[in-house]
């Protein structure tokens, strides 16, 4: 089955297009625009508008990529939620639009199992607990009595935007994390920040707020340093907790934070102190992208879910634990 | 010494000391933690630990009794608990048995916020049913002199323990049921665990 997936929820539109043959993900195309705002944050009638102009010639390079004739598209999958609703419009009118024109169904998927299933094919884990870092997003989910759960999260903002609020601070352009990156390699002295891990929650606005009133007194590279050092460690810790308290032996990243290789190295000596192994897919998957919308796309709709065009409309709010799973 | 969890951030020890049965709990230092960060978090935590356990059993909450605090090893010395762990049996026992215990759940949270102790970590991993009881372990996530708002995080990661790990929908009902009995605040805490509910990513207030 080959499947054509649509991903639009916030900043980046991308199409993928994936074929399944028995557990064996192939992906023939995956490719994506990102909107990046002039100043401040995520417009969203901007980027949805991104997504519209780039549609056309983004859906002729994912064709051409993948070399597959149109008519041998059996699936559209497309990013139902959740996300910021006119970016979610425009790829689910995409969607709506391809499937009317093909005459293939139609399946609606959740963004942030998305990142998790594409992360569980491509890597080969089978039951982890995954961290899923990204601008809006920061959750601990597992699989537990036939649903996605989510054992702990962000009580304020996601961990990409409390970087991204730090660097527009510092002067530095969306996305901030990369630069942040760098300069915390510089970074020596570590400032004490608070650390906000609340059972399996964490809590990051605090510590953005008291980033900001270092700026004045120390120096960049050390602050960069000590946010990314507090920040991923207490990711760690809720990813850890997390991993007890299911008795998991397999914890996987997803989102495009999980780009930072601090991250994933402090996760990956997490996972070996306790004996589990860490797992993370390529970069252009850990981003989002439209290839695990589509492989995603495959797995439901194999496992016998359609979303009629009736029941298209975009879920803002969509939460992970509202979906069945009865591909798993 | 015969190591019995090996848990997220602490090993458990199982000895004697002077003659009596023992758990040592030990937080162990992590690789993946920079050094100033780690001392902080692990003396810290031990700290607050014992002097919340000792906190809460004032106030009439089971709770292992304290014999030694070792600051340099991060260790605490408390009496052993033998008994089953209330994640591992809620969901094989009887509703009378449930019922029981999540009232006395919530008494027991109840007696903890009355006297302005947070758990920080509660969820079924940390209580034991001993000689009829249930105790409460692991305060090394909570904070004394808490407002309606931690109070009310801390019910809400119960609420979300129960959620994730427990079949039987009615449990976390009859646990608000006792900590409402037994505590004046909880009109208000109550209040609060909707509202951060809501908070939570993408709720619509249902709780």
């Amino acid at each position: 089955m080959i499947s054509l997936g649509i991903e639009g929820t916030a900043h980046t539109i991308g199409i993928g297009i994936v074929e399944r043959d028995r557990e064996n993900c192939t992906i023939l195309a995956n490719c994506s625009r990102m909107y990046r705002p002039e100043k401040g944050g995520i417009h969203p009638r901007e980027a949805a508008n991104h997504h519209a102009h780039h549609l056309p010639s983004l859906l002729r390079q994912a064709m051409d990529e993948s070399g597959v004739p149109i008519e041998d598209i059996d699936l559209i999958s497309f990013s139902i939620g959740p996300g910021l609703g006119p970016c979610l419009r425009t790829a689910a009118t995409a969607a709506r639009t391809l499937s009317l024109l093909l005459k293939k169904p139609l399946v609606g998927v959740n963004h942030c199992i998305a990142h998790l299933e594409i992360g569980r094919v491509m890597t080969g884990c089978t039951d982890p607990v995954l961290l899923y870092v990204s601008g809006g997003n920061t959750q601990v989910i597992a699989f537990m009595e036939g649903k996605y759960r989510v054992f702990g999260e962000t009580l304020d903002i996601g961990i990409g935007n409390c970087l991204d609020k730090f660097g527009r601070a510092i002067g530095l352009s969306f996305p901030a994390g990369p630069e942040i990156e760098k300069l915390a390699k510089e970074g020596k002295h570590y400032c004490s920040l608070p650390y906000s891990v609340k059972g399996m929650d964490v809590a990051f606005s605090g510590i953005l707020t008291a980033c900001l009133h270092l700026m004045k007194k120390e120096r960049m590279e050390d602050i960069c340093y000590s946010l990314q050092e507090t920040c991923f460690c207490m990711l760690a810790e809720v990813a850890e907790r997390a991993m007890a308290h299911t008795e998991k032996e397999e914890i996987l990243l997803g989102g495009g934070v999980a780009c930072n290789r601090r991250l994933r190295d402090i996760v990956t000596t997490m996972a070996e102190e306790r004996g589990a192994k860490c797992f993370s897919p390529p970069d252009e998957l850990l981003v989002d992208n439209g290839a695990m919308i589509a492989w995603t796309g495959i797995l439901m709709h194999e496992s016998g879910i359609t979303t009629e065009l009736a029941e298209t409309k975009v879920k803002q709010n969509y939460r992970t634990d509202e979906v069945d799973v009865p591909w798993r | 010494m015969e190591i019995i969890k090996r848990g997220a951030e602490a090993e458990i020890y199982r000895t004697e000391w002077r003659g009596r049965p023992v758990v040592i709990k030990r937080r162990v230092r992590k690789g993946y933690r920079i050094r100033e960060l780690d001392d902080r978090i692990r003396k810290q935590r031990t700290k607050k630990e014992a002097l919340l356990m000792m906190a809460a059993r004032q106030a009439g909450v089971h709770v292992p009794v304290i014999y030694d605090v070792n600051l340099k090893n991060h260790e605490i010395v408390m009496q052993f608990v033998e008994g089953e762990r209330v994640k591992d049996v809620m969901d094989e026992k009887d509703e009378e048995w449930q019922k029981r215990v999540c009232r006395e759940i919530g008494a027991g949270v109840a007696l903890l916020h009355g006297s302005g102790i947070v758990h920080g970590d509660i969820t079924t991993s940390n209580m034991i049913v001993w000689q009829g009881h249930v105790h409460f372990i692991d305060f090394g996530l909570g904070t004394k002199g808490g407002d309606a708002e931690d109070m009310g995080v801390d019910l809400h990661l119960l609420m979300e323990a129960f959620k994730a790990a427990h079949r039987n929908p009615h449990l976390f009902r009859w646990v608000m049921e006792a900590y409402e009995t037994h505590f004046e605040g909880a009109t208000e805490v109550k209040k609060k665990v909707e509202e951060i509910a809501c908070r939570g990513r993408y709720m619509k207030g249902e709780i």
